[in-house]
């Protein structure tokens, strides 16, 4: 049998014997930053839609664990930086190619305004809040006057956030299993998944909680139809593409994605939203947990066994 | 100016003397590389062949390393060269997974660092560390834009290989076959 035997003589630390740079802290953030969008989507949806006193979950209640979220996933970031004290270096220039200096501006302005949204709505759960300073007072009065305004923005940036989570892999091509473009809309859609369950959560009325319960069932028949695209482009592509698919096809991610991702995170909640839908009581936080559950394997899986695939030469 | 090097396979015997002598001009950590040597054994016992490689950054004209970069710590130099600005570097390791060479590794110190095709001694007018050292003379380094340089009057006599040039980066060393 004809043979071709590679041995290289390079064993660089995280590069050999197959790229290991990023661990757990970049895919969480990506989860992070994805549930961050989905729930700042929703929010000022419904702010522009005039819906706020309809769907006060949506709008007023679950923003308010936004910021929380994206100080953790911007920790995680900062963490996993290397050369740490350097960071400030990503604020000194604008690169339209590279992903991350989007991801980095995208940040840098959602994350104030997500404060200010979870501050203009702080009397949803402390009644009798007081900001005390004139300041702070006057501030509060400039942003209600111009809370439309502010959900316009929020709803653009939370989008550029969300696609940028996929992205970001998306852009390397030296990673066949990242190389595609499915990547970006995928994470959105799953990002935006993960908000509507978390809004559930934070539903006050049945009404509020099936409405998201029907937005979460038809996100996450987007996100299996844009896998199953995905899966089509990969086998339908070059030799590479196809081994990246191999690794889910029968590969060493084969159960953890199939089971934790697509039945645990996707399948098994939808049966439950459908039975919910259908008068049939399902505890509702089940389905949410398994959502955020799917959001975050998904990126961990994605995330790992994308540095696991390469060009062979 | 588009520097380039080439590098014989049919001459080079893999003896590593251009892996020390990089680590040894560039004060590469110990446990890191940034050239290696590639050994491809093909065929069948007892028609064998055997292709060995000295590898290192490609320092490629479509550099995704380059593009990807958040801060432009990664940039080209002149002449096409790409090398990293180390106060620049954040160490996010963007360039690192975007590298399908896999030519870059994070530094202990923390920024990224790679092959810069030894642009100080370049600057001096004198070869990289690598070609100069090289026993067999089996590497050729020079400007692809003069004729007359040692790249380029290799390069017209002999065929040539690129790695993974379907990757789209248009990778600038060159493999003698």
């Amino acid at each position: 049998m004809r043979e071709e035997l590679i041995t290289s003589g390079r064993l660089n630390p995280h590069i050999d014997p197959h790229l290991e740079i990023w661990h757990w802290q970049i895919p969480l953030y990506l989860f992070l930053g994805g549930l961050a969008a989905g729930i700042l989507f929703f929010a000022a949806l419904y702010t522009i839609l005039g819906k706020e006193d309809k769907y006060p979950g949506a709008v007023r209640r679950a923003p308010i664990i936004v910021p929380f979220l994206l100080i953790i996933g911007l920790t995680a970031l900062f963490i996993d930086l290397r050369h740490k004290l350097f960071f400030w270096q990503l604020y000194t220039t604008i690169r339209l190619q590279s992903p991350m200096s989007w991801g980095a501006w995208t940040l840098l302005a959602i994350t104030p305004l997500s404060f200010a949204w979870a501050a203009l709505h702080i009397r949803e759960f402390f009644p009798n809040w007081d900001w005390k300073f004139t300041i702070l007072k006057e501030i509060e009065k400039f942003l209600l006057q111009y809370k439309l305004t502010m959900a316009w923005v929020i709803i653009i940036l939370s989008v550029i956030l969300g696609i940028y989570t996929g992205i970001l892999f998306s852009a390397f091509n030296a990673r066949p299993l990242w190389n595609t473009s499915i990547l970006g809309p995928l994470f959105l859609t799953s990002g935006l998944s993960a908000g509507a369950a978390a809004i559930i959560l934070f539903a006050t009325t049945k009404k509020e909680r099936v409405l998201f319960a029907k937005i979460d069932l038809m996100l996450i028949g987007i996100e299996l139809f844009l896998i199953i695209h995905m899966f089509m482009g990969f086998l339908a592509s070059t030799e590479v593409q196809i081994e990246a698919a191999n690794l889910f096809l029968g590969g060493s991610y084969t159960a953890p994605f199939w089971i934790f991702v697509v039945g645990m995170g996707m399948v098994v909640p939808a049966i439950l939203e459908i039975l919910e839908l259908r008068h049939i009581k399902v505890p509702v936080v089940i389905p949410v947990v398994l959502v955020l559950f799917g959001s975050v394997m998904l990126r961990f899986i994605i995330a790992y066994a994308g540095q696991f695939s390469r060009w062979l030469y | 100016m588009r520097y380039a090097m080439a590098i014989d396979t049919k001459k080079c015997v893999g003896c590593s003397d251009c892996v020390v002598a990089c680590q040894t001009e560039n004060n590469v950590p110990i446990g890191y590389c940034r050239d290696w040597i590639v050994e491809v054994t093909d065929g069948t016992y007892p028609q064998l062949e055997i292709e060995i490689r000295s590898e290192r950054c490609n320092h490629c004209d479509n550099a995704p390393c380059v593009r990807c970069c958040p801060t432009g710590a990664s940039h080209f130099e002149p002449g096409g060269i790409v090398t990293v600005t180390h106060n620049k570097c954040i160490g996010c390791g963007a360039c690192i997974a975007s590298c399908p060479y896999d030519a870059r590794y994070s530094h202990p110190d923390g920024y990224v660092d790679k092959c810069t095709f030894c642009i100080h001694r370049i600057q001096k007018g004198e070869k990289p560390a690598c070609v100069s050292v090289c026993p067999t003379k089996c590497m050729y380094f020079g400007d692809l834009e003069d004729p007359n340089s040692d790249v380029s009057r290799i390069l017209k006599k002999r065929k040539y290989k690129t790695l993974i040039p379907e990757a789209g980066t248009k990778p600038q060393v060159y493999y003698l076959i």
